[in-house]
């Protein structure tokens, strides 16, 4: 590619990214993350017994609980993710997207998904398909927007020349199997099978949301992002493949391991439990990767905030598969399948790792759109140490908590034994999860100051021109 | 093949996902394939249509609002009790799915952690192969006690109060209430009300061993002693 680009201009910056649009996917996505942080709250409240809106029908914590979970698959990772792939794409490429209409078109359709979702739900409304509550009758129009995200970004991909870079083998597949994972579980359990075949269905579902949505699109910004900000290659091509295609043949068939010692037949969930642990063997190597990456410039960890970001999802990373490796062995889901153990291992992937992630990149984009400097760098700690130790807190928290239920559940003592038990746990768990929303609170802040400082500086740039 | 287009998007997006679909998902439908799906109206059974009757003489005025009065003559009559039953289970499904009981209550009993003992037989197939099943409720999260053997071992009327306020029957639970099943007090449950204690009812009805019960009763001479004790 490079010899062939070298003699024709390449092609510039704004020619290629729609900054705007940029801009405005992660506005969106940090509004939904604010409404479902509210959400989760809302739920944490009600198992103290301390909600102080009960007896309402649009805000029952059952409701909010779904608008919490979705609202971070739908509202805050997948546009955060569109945010950053109109960057990432047409500038790894050299190419611009299929079309920029359609590429406002999708902005303006995906909060439409998204928004009905949740006032769907909020109505009542919901598919009983855990991650998938998006009410049955906006599945079709969100498939629709996953087909023309697919087709805007694959367009720029496959019309490169030669072979790709890793960054671009994890989205090309990504994009497919976003598309087809939505549709399998959407549809599938819904209107062809039910019982057990449904819960199979939806096991899978669920595992490849996360396996094959958010997995393939958060390392393949890694693997664009941390070479340039630690200004050098990746340390292993070797085990850049080793790594996707290991991911790539054991992820979707793990998901099975949500349903253990269900009716689903025996040797399929043993099938399940051994992708799984071979998963962790993957995500290792992609791990040991990254910090073989780091090795002679381990100073950017403390003084490179982006950096910060990205190496401690990583670190995160690998305790969630740590955690993974031991939870989805049959002995320990005999204890503590349906307790908090799994709440705690959902928000280290889901906010330790991914939004970690989204954070530092947005932490590293958000002057460059701005063309002006943040605010306040002290903000910025700010945001990182709250939502790391908030994170860690609650995780350790929850996991601890499981442990604890599993075992009043299995030596028989009355129910209220296990709720009265957990109180202390929810008690931390709000505590934290209070600092993890402060600091995108502080966030929000510290870019809407960035934003009027870089007006200020702007208008008599435009007076002047 | 390994960095080129075509192998990333037909070997990994297409065929790994179709593999992993064909192993995971077609084989237990395949499996499961002389279990045909039942309607709600093939899961009506007589214990649930006891409940549901029970409904009906406990909250004349609500039911009737709700779902009307049986017509004259007596075959017709059972039939249109099977079929509003099988209505009250459809619609208490999706009051079921919408509150969002499913994170807070599971529907499966698993063979370990001394499950069985706690609520009652370990869950089979069979019992899942129904239109109520489709997406099925199992469940991932347990704040509340597992439901599937939930059927005849609480009262109507305890359920009524229970979510109207499940503090007034439970002590602290953390449980959210639901005035909103109601018209403002526990004796008058509105349609989404009736449905849904008629779907909670059902968990379970289809078994042998209907109602389960735990066994919280003390042994009478423990309690002699104690009292001798004093
Ligand atoms: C916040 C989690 C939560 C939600 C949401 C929830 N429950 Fe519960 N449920 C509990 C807890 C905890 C208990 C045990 C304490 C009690 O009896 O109230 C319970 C108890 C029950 C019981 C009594 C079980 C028994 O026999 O002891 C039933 C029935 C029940 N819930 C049904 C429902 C239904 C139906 C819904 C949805 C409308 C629902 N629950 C929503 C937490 C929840």
């Amino acid at each position: 590619m490079s010899t062939e680009a070298v003699p024709q201009q390449l092609p510039e910056h704004k020619d290629l990214v729609i900054e705007q649009l940029v801009i405005w996917y992660f506005l969106a996505a940090l509004a939904y993350l604010i409404i479902s942080m509210l959400g989760g709250f809302l739920m944490a409240l009600q198992l103290v017994d301390h909600n102080p809106l009960r007896g309402i029908e649009v805000l029952s914590p059952g409701r909010w609980r779904m608008i919490h979970t979705n609202a971070i698959a739908y509202g805050f990772l997948a546009n955060a993710f569109l945010g950053a792939l109109h960057w990432v794409v047409p500038r790894l490429t050299l190419r611009q997207v299929a079309s920029r209409a359609l590429s406002y078109f999708t902005f303006a359709a995906w909060q439409v998904v998204v928004l009905s979702t949740a006032v769907g739900i909020m109505l009542g409304e919901a598919q009983g398909l855990e991650w998938g509550e998006t009410p049955t009758w906006i599945d079709p129009l969100a498939q629709l927007g996953l087909l023309l995200v697919a087709i805007n970004f694959l367009t720029p991909i496959v019309q490169t020349r030669g072979p790709m870079y890793v960054t671009l083998w994890y989205f090309t597949a990504a994009f497919i199997w976003t598309f087809l994972t939505y549709a399998m579980g959407n549809f599938v359990p819904e209107y062809f099978v039910s019982g057990t075949s449904a819960g199979a269905v939806g096991g899978l579902f669920i595992h490849d949301l996360v396996g094959l949505f958010v997995t393939p699109l958060g390392w393949g910004l890694m693997y664009f992002f941390v070479p340039i900000l630690l200004q050098k290659p990746i340390w292993s091509h070797g085990l850049s493949l080793v790594g996707f295609w290991g991911l790539a043949f054991f992820y979707p068939l793990t998901g099975i391991h949500h349903f253990l010692y269900t009716p689903i037949p025996m040797f399929l969930q043993h099938g399940a439990v051994i992708s799984t642990i071979a998963v962790e063997m993957v995500v290792l190597t992609v791990i040991i990767n990254f910090f073989g990456t780091l090795v002679g410039t381990g100073q950017a960890f403390m003084k490179n905030l982006p950096i910060r970001w990205f190496y401690t999802g990583m670190v995160y990373y690998f305790l969630t598969c740590l955690q993974c490796a031991m939870q989805t062995t049959m002995t320990f889901q005999a204890l503590i399948h349906f307790s908090d153990w799994v709440v705690g291992h959902a928000h280290l992937v889901m906010f330790g790792v991914f939004s970690m992630w989204l954070q530092g990149i947005m932490t590293y984009l958000f002057p460059r759109l701005f063309k002006h400097e943040w605010y306040s760098k002290t903000l910025c700690e700010w945001h990182y140490w709250l939502s790391a130790i908030g994170l860690l807190v609650m995780a350790t928290d929850l996991t601890l908590a499981g442990v604890f239920q599993g075992y009043w559940w299995a030596s028989l003592q009355p129910w209220e034994v296990s709720t009265e038990g957990s109180f202390p746990f929810w008690m931390v768990r709000i505590y934290a999860g209070l600092a993890m929303f402060i600091g995108q609170i502080i966030f929000v802040y510290n870019i809407c100051m960035t934003w009027q400082l870089s007006r200020r500086a702007a208008v008599p740039a435009t007076i002047a021109a | 093949m390994f960095e080129s287009k075509s192998g990333v998007l037909l070997i990994a997006g297409l065929f790994f996902f179709a593999l992993a679909f064909v192993s995971n998902a077609v084989v237990p439908m395949v499996m499961y394939r002389h279990l045909p799906e039942k309607t709600a109206l093939q899961v009506v059974n007589g214990n649930v249509r006891y409940q549901f009757e029970d409904l009906a003489r406990r909250y004349p005025e609500p039911f009737k609002q709700a779902f009307g009065s049986p017509p004259a003559g007596e075959a017709e009559e059972q039939a249109w009790w099977n079929e509003k039953c099988a209505e009250a289970l459809k619609v208490g499904r999706k009051v079921y799915v919408g509150e969002g009981c499913w994170h807070c209550h599971s529907q499966f009993i698993r063979p370990v952690s001394n499950e069985d003992r706690r609520w009652g037989p370990v869950s089979r197939t069979e019992e899942y192969q129904n239109e109520l099943q489709r997406p099925v409720m199992f469940g991932t999260r347990r704040v509340g006690p597992d439901l599937c053997r939930e059927g005849g071992r609480r009262s109507n009327d305890w359920h009524a109060v229970h979510f109207f306020e499940p503090k007034r029957l439970s002590v602290g639970s953390p449980m959210p209430e639901y005035p909103w099943l109601f018209e403002g007090s526990p004796e008058k449950p509105n349609l989404k009300g009736l449905a849904l204690m008629t779907y909670v009812q059902w968990l379970g009805s289809w078994l042998e061993c209907y109602p389960d019960h735990e066994q919280y009763e003390e042994s009478p001479t423990k309690a002699l002693t104690l009292t001798e004790a004093k």
